[in-house]
């Protein structure tokens, strides 16, 4: 892993229209605000939060599937080097060869009309990747190989596998086109878990073999202990903490952070040591409170958390958090 | 005392690709007051059994003629089983056995306020009027924590949040004072955060109400959280029951085993995650001898050819696998 970004975002926000036409007012909501972070090249870097925080949506700006209405993304790899804000047509198309997706449910994500050959070779074809249907199929091959799927099994419908066969399949399918960074959105979300592990490592292997960089989105803390080197936190659309994974999971300093952290039941039948409860729900996106997002649910909050909102701070090597007390808290 | 018993439930689907079995074998009892986990991964079983105690299956399933469910209520035990007509499953559907299920938001009719469902379930199991019915509604409401419960009374499914949704749920299951209750993956759809409340929720409520509780999930840190005891279910068969302490300190089953070490530990962030090998077969090609042989590490040749019985390995620990009752013994 290298200190230089293959994604470096810079107040980053997306907003969506969720009203408003000819007559009557626009109303936005803002789903990511102000968002700066760096993923750099060759890391597998996680994204946590509860539903609604904003995660996917960052992880869609990054890939320039929704609109960035305000700061800028920059995408830089060895060839190229993009501003995903005014991205032309022709070098969007490039960028999606170079940046892609693999999606959470893998039965919803194929094609049951396709073959697996079929569905691996579509983004080959569509992007004009490949110029004879020979070097199609070999460039398949070699990738359902590399993903550890029968080759046998190229000719067969996705009805007939199950579902860590079908993550394999969505995997090889993101992967066909040779692209430096992968966002892997709740990826192994819809998996048992005696599968889940098999994906996991999976997606490790094929890092170190074709040097990718992942931006893991996740809710599962456990599994994103695991597997990723950095890990970032959201909430209602900020960036509330970010950190090494073992940093911050040995000593997180957000209050949020610690929350979400104590909430992940223990498989110890007498370990009741759940002392941080958070109460309430996460605010709606449209009506954010004002000051720190998080000081409605928040045990610590004052009044300076319900008027002025939070910069993120560096509180250490590559540690950063958005919280007004996370030094006393941090003492204590 | 004994609230249910399970006896020999074995079910099979008729389908066009022929006779799937879907819980084969499976004996369990519940006592009042007690929490029962029922964990397994997709395909095992686990929801089909459960529909199994309120005869919700559909139409095309088959149950086995040694299948028994008993049910003891105050006013004498029920034969679930043996129920025919709709009108006598009235008391085992809402009335003395509820469900929770895993997505709220399709569990709520949409064009119904939450009020008007929870009234109508009321006045079909008791003998309350509209006005009663009302008011032990919001009382409910209230017990479970949902705020300015009187409004949310007259809401509707789509202005709750998830959390909000499914405590609606819990109230609702519990209105009728049902004496088991079984919740399918209540928190599976929920955030962690949200899950600690509603397991919190649940834990206060077993004390309150003493009821059965069959609790269904495939993430065995929430059934170390909330069941006394534990029945993992893999391709229709329970190859290891006991209490919740024994089963994940002490795994006796090969499977019970893969799967704890396929869960990523917060306590050893450098454990390798471990996969079960190989995938679930499909119900169309149930292996023969023990279920589980096809994936199992230590599998020998008599497990591809005969059917290991659930033996007794210490009080209530039990577990069907030959190799392991062999070298612990049975009790």
């Amino acid at each position: 892993m290298s200190e230089e970004p293959i994604i470096s975002a810079k107040g980053l926000s997306v907003d969506f229209q969720i009203s408003g036409g000819l007559l009557t007012k626009n109303v936005y909501l803002r789903a990511v605000n102000n968002v700066n972070l760096n993923i750099p090249k060759g890391s597998f870097y996680g994204l946590v939060g509860e539903s609604g925080s904003g995660k996917t949506t960052l992880g869609r700006a990054f890939l320039k599937a929704v609109n960035i209405s305000d700061g800028e993304v920059k995408y830089c790899d060895e060839e190229v080097e993009y501003d995903l804000k005014t991205l032309q047509k022709k070098q969007l198309k490039d960028y999606r060869k170079r940046a892609q997706l693999i999606f959470q449910d893998p039965y919803a994500a194929l094609s049951p009309r396709m073959t697996v050959r079929d569905i691996i070779a579509e983004p080959l074809e569509v992007m004009g990747l490949t110029s004879t249907r020979e070097e199609t199929d070999e460039r398949v091959r070699e990738i359902a190989a590399k993903c550890r799927l029968n080759l046998e099994h190229l000719r067969r419908f996705p009805h007939a596998f199950s579902g860590g066969q079908r993550q394999r399949i969505s995997i090889a399918r993101a992967l066909v086109s040779s692209p430096n960074f992968v966002v892997a959105d709740e990826s192994v979300a819809a998996l048992d878990v005696s599968i889940q592990a098999d994906i996991l490592n999976l997606l490790k292997d094929l890092q170190t073999e074709l040097g990718l960089t992942y931006l893991f989105i996740s809710h599962d803390l456990s599994v994103v202990a695991h597997i990723c080197d950095h890990v970032a936190v959201m909430y209602l659309g900020r960036l509330v903490e970010s950190a090494p994974t073992r940093v911050l999971f040995d000593a997180p300093r957000h209050p949020y952070t610690k929350a979400l952290l104590s909430a992940i039941p223990s498989l110890d039948p007498d370990d009741k040591g759940n002392t941080l409860k958070l109460e309430g729900e996460i605010p709606s996106p449209t009506n954010p409170p004002p000051g720190c997002k998080f000081n409605t649910r928040c045990v610590h909050a004052i009044d300076i958390c319900r008027n002025e909102e939070p910069k993120l701070e560096h509180t250490g090597d590559r540690h950063e958090v958005a919280c007004h007390h996370w030094s006393e808290l941090f003492e204590t | 005392m004994t609230l249910l018993k399970v006896e020999k439930l074995t079910l099979q689907f008729d389908t066009d690709e022929g006779r799937i079995t879907a819980v084969n074998n499976v004996s369990f009892e519940l006592e009042a007051g007690e929490v029962m986990g029922l964990v397994g991964e997709s395909g095992s079983g686990k929801s089909v059994t459960a529909k199994a105690l309120m005869q919700l299956n559909p139409g095309n399933a088959v149950y086995g003629p040694e299948s028994k469910i008993t049910l003891t209520l105050e006013d004498g035990t029920v034969d679930v089983l043996s129920l025919k007509r709709e009108r006598d499953m009235q008391v085992i559907r809402g009335g003395a056995v509820s469900m929770i299920f895993q997505e709220p938001m399709a569990s709520f009719a949409p064009a119904i306020t939450i009020g008007d469902q929870m009234v109508e379930q009321l006045m079909l199991h008791t003998k309350m009027t509209k006005k009663e019915a009302a008011r032990v509604s919001i009382e409910m409401l209230d017990r479970v924590g949902i705020s300015d419960a009187s409004s949310r009374f007259k809401q509707y499914a789509f202005e709750l949040s998830g959390g909000m949704r499914q405590r609606a749920m819990i109230a609702m299951a519990l209105s009728t004072n049902p004496k088991l209750l079984i919740a399918d993956e209540p928190t599976t759809a929920l955030d962690v955060t949200i899950q600690a409340q509603v397991i919190d929720l649940m834990k206060d409520l077993v004390a309150d109400f003493g009821m059965g509780i069959i609790f269904i999930t495939h993430d065995l840190g929430v059934i170390a959280q909330t069941a006394d005891k534990v029945a993992v279910m893999y391709l229709g068969n329970i190859v290891e029951q006991g209490l919740v302490r024994d089963v994940i300190r002490d795994p006796a089953h090969p499977y019970t085993r893969g799967l704890l070490d396929a869960l990523p530990s917060l306590d050893d962030l450098d454990a390798p995650l471990i996969p079960v090998p190989g995938d679930i077969p499909s119900p169309l090609e149930r292996p023969q001898g023990c279920v589980f042989h096809t994936r199992c590490s230590v599998a020998e040749a008599r497990c591809s050819e005969s059917v290991p019985q659930m033996t007794t390995l210490d009080k209530e620990h039990a577990c069907a696998c030959f190799v392991e009752v062999d070298k612990r013994g049975a009790a």
